[in-house]
Formats: structure tokens, C-alpha cells, sequence
């Protein structure tokens, strides 16, 4: 049979961002897919040569839009580890909530983004608008929609009125509301199930080896979560990570699903047991040492290598995002696929391309 | 029934008013912590040069010996950096959109205050690029 | 709030070995990293199992830099290794699945492989106004150089608080 190769990407229709696939196809199924990446290769490693270390949290913060609030809390982490710098607990719970609230608003996007890829428009446009809510709390509290501003070494830029923790709650409230309604609708309609159920299906032992992080982890039965590592607010709040034993679409769509309403529960979690205190500590000095973060963004586990000779600019900085370990998974499951189902196996895996190629 | 959930919705909002508001038409939604353009106050600003040091794109442009302070509003991201350090709280963010541009040029103010006697420049300071508009060069 | 991490140093003829045994332990391979150093390069290979983090460390002379690939025995880490040749310049011999340097595409080849500015950055301090002369070079090619703004354009956003007449001439920073 003869062998077509078309190239999905870098424009196209499921994604806003550029990712390249060489799909080799033979009719209609997928033969094999080919990689590459460097279409927003900004190089921002190497930025740490310019930018001294407490600058850099601006640079981190922009490696991605959409995971960019735990992009600078990880880079934080990592240096107050070297540091040995004590985070005020009250600095920690506030990262929390707005990791949870980043996380949220990261999960409801891509809901939306799946249901355009299959083509359901109005419920697309349905979770964008529940997005907005959560986008609003997260402008009112710090004054950016996408890029936070609000991490900072030695803690956070700045506070969370109680006046305005309570609204947040009872935002989240009504948010909560208008998420059953759509989370119902991905669960449980007909069409979209059709869609999802038995696409990609990705076994226990194959998502381990692998190297899968995150949700597509979970949903194939392991459970592991970085946030059980304790870092921030977890220490005191340990959770359970959603799992899912099928491995297939439809799984990593009901275990994002499930991950919105454990956000909102950690979130009304911490605003209850918002410690008093400080927001941040006075930071001097340069670190010397080496450390790497690991915490759970939106879409898996995010590594931040850190390496600091003990002069201001760091010596080597190294993100291994979530998606890049998710990527051979993808090859994987684009194998013996139909071409209809490539943009659901894409956004499958939640791919963030900014981040992936830094 | 699952067939009619979507439509439930569907059906919810065509009798609603829509999400969206029609902007620019209507005005949209301030919100008061919002970080929008940076406000120079002029008659505030001592020359410290703090700003242009903590900028983290390099958008602030401090002429300490000609008392002059430019901004390049397409650099400027609006992290509130400058605002925070500023010893005289001559800078502050206001909640308005950046105004769109076609030309990449530097907002250029003359301070108004003298600043106090100036301490002996220990190297030259590289300072933003300012030319001499034709004509005048002071407001 | 830190867990637990070690490192190990291995040469680099023991790594196999290693990998091999901690995949039979059950350890997932969660990245290989790779930190130019001058005259050294060191790779990170990190594994997780249960929250533990641990990792080998290789350091090999910057110059002709090769290892064995650890895909035949974890085949996810192609991904990593593929960055590292194309980013880094270190051979990684038998690849399982090989990309043979077309897998980042960047203008400037093995572009982390030397610490030190890049070409065509311009020198710090100095706020510029954006004459072409001083712009980085962009990635892809020459971009044509702006147009200096005229007068009816600048007329129309109307900046008369005490700006003068906004510029964007190309100039020498001065002292």
C-alpha cells in the first residue's frame, strides 16, 4: 500500500501552538509519526547567564502561559532549597491557592480545547466562559489574567486581603456550579464518548516505562502525584490522586475532570486554614549548590534543575517539562491511530509546546 | 438524559444576556488591582536610577545628568518592579490598557525637580539613547 | 519541604550497567540533562520511584563528548538523548529512535554547547532606542530594518504631556 506523509503542524487546527508531527499514513491510519520541535525554541536557558537569580523569576514565570504561576513557584522553591531560605507559612498557602487557581483555569481550557477538537464548538466556547470566572479571580488578586507577577525568592509580591478570601470562596462556589454542569456533559453525552472511549488506550505498565507524567499517568492506574511530595501547603494537606484504571481519552478526561473539583476543594482548604503572618522574607546573598525542584503542574510533573557557583547569575538552569516526558508517548500512541483521532491523541497528552521547548 | 443535557444549556443561555460584553462599545470591567501602563509623576522622580536597574527588560531609561526619564512602552510588562522599589513613589501602575502603536519610540520626560547636588559619576553611565527631537528638547 | 535526593558519580562505562539495574528495580526515568561546564560537561540522569529521587551523574571532557544511549533499556529516554546531541554536541551512540540532528531545529547548531553571549546580543545597560543597527540577530534571518516614524503618524496618538517629539532615530548611547 502506498505510503502518504503529510505534515500536521507547525500551523494547525488543534493547538494554538506549533507542534510538528510527519505523519506517515497509508489510507486513512496513521503509520508512524515523526517529531520535531524548535518552533518557539526561545533559548531561555541560557538567560541565566544575563539575568541575575531573583530577575530570573520574570523569565520563568514567561516560559509558558498557561502553567506560568507554578513555572515560578518551582524556580523559587528550588532556589530557597539551595538558600536554605524559611518561607513564611502564609507565603506558602497563598502559592497554593493560586497554583490550585492556576490549575483550574489550565484543566477548563483544556476541556475546551478538547471539545473543539472533536468539533463540539458550543461547549468549547461553554468552558472558556466558565474559565473567565476563575481568570477574573486570579486578575483581581493579582493583577495579571495569564502571568501572575505574584512569586518571588523568599516568598510572594503580595497579600490576600480576608475580605477578598472569602469572596474567592464563595466565587468558587458558583464556579463549582457552572463546572458540574459541563464536566456532565463530557462525561456522560453520547457524542462525545463516541469520541473518546478506547482511543489511544495506553496500558499500566507501558505508561511507567514510558516515562509518562501527570494525568495520562493517572489515568492509565498509577498513582502518583508530586503534590504528595509535600511541598507548599501540602505538607498539611496530603491528597489522593485520581486515578483511572482504562488508560484511554476518556479516562485522562475524567481524571482532569476530577482534578477540577479537588483544586476547589483545596482551595476552600486553604483559605480556611490561611495561617497569619508575613509574606516574604528578605533574601541576601547568592546561592551556592545544587537542587532540583520537582512539583505538579496542570499537566504532570515539572523538574527544575538548578546549579549556582555562588556569584549572582546562575550557572545552569534545566526544565524538563511535563509534555516533553509525555512526547514518547505520543509517538507511541499515534502508531495504528486513525487520522481523525490525531488531534485527540495530541491533546491528550496536554501538550504545552512553549514549555516543551523552552 | 444525556442526549439533552447540551441542550439544556443551549437552551439556558440563548434566553440569557451573553458572556461576552461588546468591547470596545460597552466599556469593560475594571478591576482595581489590575496592572495596566506605568504612571510617571514627573515632579516626584529624584533620578535614583533604581528603576532602570531592577527593570527586568530594560524599558526604563535614566539620564541623571540631563534629568531625563523614558520609558519604551513596548517593553514594558507591567510586573510592578519599578513601582515597588521606587524610593518616592513616583511610579505607579494604572489599570488601563497600553495604547496600540506602530512605531517603537520612547515616552521621554523631563523631570521637573532638580535633583540634589549630584554625586560624582564613577563610570560613565550608559543611559538611554536620546536624541535631540528637532527643535526643542524640553517641555 | 525537601525530599529526598541523592547523587551519584559514575564513569561513564558504568552506566549501563546501572540503568539496567535500576530499571529492573523499577525506577522511572524522569529526565537526562545535560550542564556545560567549559572545559567538562556533566549529564544528569534522574530517576523517581515512590517520591525517591536519585541520579547519576557522568562528567566527560566537553570536547568529543560521547555515551552509550540508555534506550535500548528505558526507550522513552530518545527523547532526551535526541535534545542533548542537538542542543548540547554530545554523541549519544545507538539511539533507539534517531533523529540525526533534525529534532530541535534551531538556525545556530548545538546552540548550548558554550556558555557565553550569543552572537549579536547587545551589551547590557544600555536601554536602546530600537535602531536596527543594535537589534539581536533574529532567529530565521535578516528582519528589514523599522521605519522611522513621521509625523502625522505620531500626531495621531497624541502624546503632548511634556514629551518632545518622540524619536526613533538610531543613537549612540551616551554618558
Amino acid at each position: 500500500m502506498a505510503r502518504t506523509i503529510i505534515p500536521f503542524g507547525p500551523q494547525h487546527a488543534v493547538l494554538p501552538e506549533p507542534i510538528m508531527l510527519d505523519l506517515v499514513l497509508e489510507d486513512e491510519k496513521v503509520v508512524e509519526a515523526i517529531p520535531s520541535l524548535g518552533f518557539v525554541h526561545r533559548g531561555l536557558e541560557r538567560l541565566v547567564e544575563k539575568k541575575d537569580y531573583q530577575e530570573f523569576v520574570y523569565v520563568a514565570e514567561r516560559i509558558c502561559g498557561i502553567c506560568s504561576f507554578i513555572h515560578g513557584q518551582t524556580y523559587c522553591q528550588a532556589i530557597e532549597e539551595i538558600m536554605q531560605i524559611p518561607v513564611p507559612p502564609r507565603a506558602l498557602y497563598l502559592r497554593t491557592i493560586w497554583g490550585e487557581l492556576s490549575r483550574l483555569h489550565s484543566h477548563l481550557l483544556w476541556l475546551g480545547l478538547l471539545a473543539d477538537a472533536f468539533g463540539f464548538e458550543s461547549l468549547f466556547m461553554h468552558s472558556w466562559r466558565v474559565r473567565e470566572k476563575v481568570v477574573k479571580i486570579i486578575e483581581a488578586t493579582t493583577g495579571g489574567r495569564i502571568i501572575f507577577g505574584s512569586c518571588k525568592v523568599g516568598g510572594v509580591r503580595r497579600d490576600i486581603a480576608a475580605a477578598t478570601l472569602q469572596t474567592i470562596l464563595k466565587e468558587i462556589v458558583a464556579i463549582e456550579k457552572d463546572m458540574h454542569e459541563i464536566v456532565d456533559i463530557f462525561l456522560e453525552d453520547s457524542s462525545v464518548k463516541q469520541r473518546l472511549c478506547g482511543v489511544g488506550v495506553l496500558s499500566k505498565d507501558d505508561a511507567y516505562a514510558l516515562g509518562c507524567v501527570g494525568p495520562m499517568l493517572r489515568a492509565s492506574g498509577v498513582a502518583q502525584d508530586m503534590r504528595q511530595l509535600g511541598y507548599g501547603a501540602f505538607r498539611d494537606m496530603p491528597l489522593e490522586p485520581i486515578t483511572r484504571p482504562e488508560g484511554d481519552s476518556f479516562a485522562r478526561c475524567y481524571v482532569r475532570c476530577q482534578e477540577l473539583f479537588q483544586s476547589a476543594n483545596i482551595i476552600r482548604q486553604a483559605v480556611a486554614r490561611m495561617p497569619e503572618g508575613e509574606i516574604a522574607v528578605k533574601v541576601t546573598g547568592n546561592p551556592n549548590g545544587e537542587y532540583t525542584a520537582r512539583t505538579e503542574q496542570p499537566r504532570g510533573e515539572v523538574v527544575y534543575y538548578v546549579k549556582a557557583n555562588g556569584t549572582k547569575n546562575l550557572q545552569r538552569f534545566r526544565v524538563r517539562t511535563p509534555t516533553f516526558a509525555n512526547l514518547p508517548a505520543l509517538v507511541t500512541l499515534l502508531q495504528g491511530c486513525n487520522l481523525a483521532d490525531v488531534p485527540i491523541l495530541v491533546l491528550t497528552i496536554d501538550p504545552c509546546i512553549s514549555c516543551t521547548e523552552r | 438524559m444525556p442526549y439533552f443535557r447540551m441542550a439544556k444549556l443551549a437552551l439556558k443561555w440563548a434566553v440569557r444576556k451573553p458572556a461576552t460584553h461588546r468591547y470596545p462599545f460597552e466599556p469593560r470591567e475594571v478591576i482595581a488591582l489590575s496592572r495596566g501602563t506605568l504612571v510617571f509623576a514627573k515632579d516626584k522622580c529624584v533620578c535614583c536610577t533604581v528603576c532602570r536597574k531592577k527593570c527586568p527588560t530594560g524599558a526604563i531609561g535614566v539620564n541623571r545628568t540631563q534629568k531625563k526619564w523614558a520609558i519604551d512602552r513596548l517593553r514594558c510588562i507591567s510586573c510592578g518592579y519599578c513601582v515597588e522599589v521606587c524610593p518616592k513613589g513616583a511610579l505607579s501602575l494604572s489599570t488601563a490598557h497600553g495604547i496600540p502603536t506602530v512605531t517603537k519610540d520612547q515616552e521621554i520626560y523631563q523631570v521637573v525637580t532638580p535633583a540634589p547636588a549630584p554625586k560624582p559619576a564613577a563610570a560613565p553611565k550608559p543611559v538611554v539613547a536620546i536624541a535631540p527631537a528637532p527643535g526643542a528638547a524640553s517641555a | 519541604m525537601s525530599d529526598e535526593q541523592t547523587y551519584l558519580s559514575l564513569p561513564p562505562d558504568a552506566l549501563l550497567a546501572k540503568v539496567r539495574e535500576l530499571r529492573e528495580q523499577g525506577w522511572r526515568l524522569v529526565q537526562i540533562g545535560a550542564t556545560p561546564l567549559g572545559e567538562t560537561i556533566e549529564l544528569n540522569y534522574s530517576f523517581d520511584r515512590a517520591g525517591k529521587f536519585l541520579n547519576l551523574r557522568l562528567s566527560l571532557p566537553a570536547a568529543g563528548a560521547h555515551v552509550p544511549s540508555v534506550s535500548s533499556i528505558y526507550w522513552c529516554a530518545f527523547i532526551y538523548e535526541n535534545e542533548m546531541h542537538d542542543l548540547f554536541r554530545v554523541q549519544v551512540e545507538g539511539i533507539a529512535v534517531d533523529y540525526k540532528g533534525k529534532f530541535y531545529k534551531t538556525t545556530v547548531p548545538y546552540p548550548f554547547s558554550s556558555r557565553g553571549p550569543a552572537a549579536g546580543v547587545t551589551p547590557s545597560g544600555t536601554v536602546v532606542a530600537t535602531a536596527p543597527a543594535t537589534q539581536p540577530a533574529s532567529v530565521g534571518g535578516h528582519r528589514p530594518p523599522l521605519q522611522k516614524s513621521t509625523a502625522p503618524v505620531a500626531a495621531v496618538y497624541d502624546r503632548q504631556s511634556e514629551t518632545p517629539a518622540p524619536s526613533s532615530s538610531p543613537s549612540a548611547p551616551s554618558a
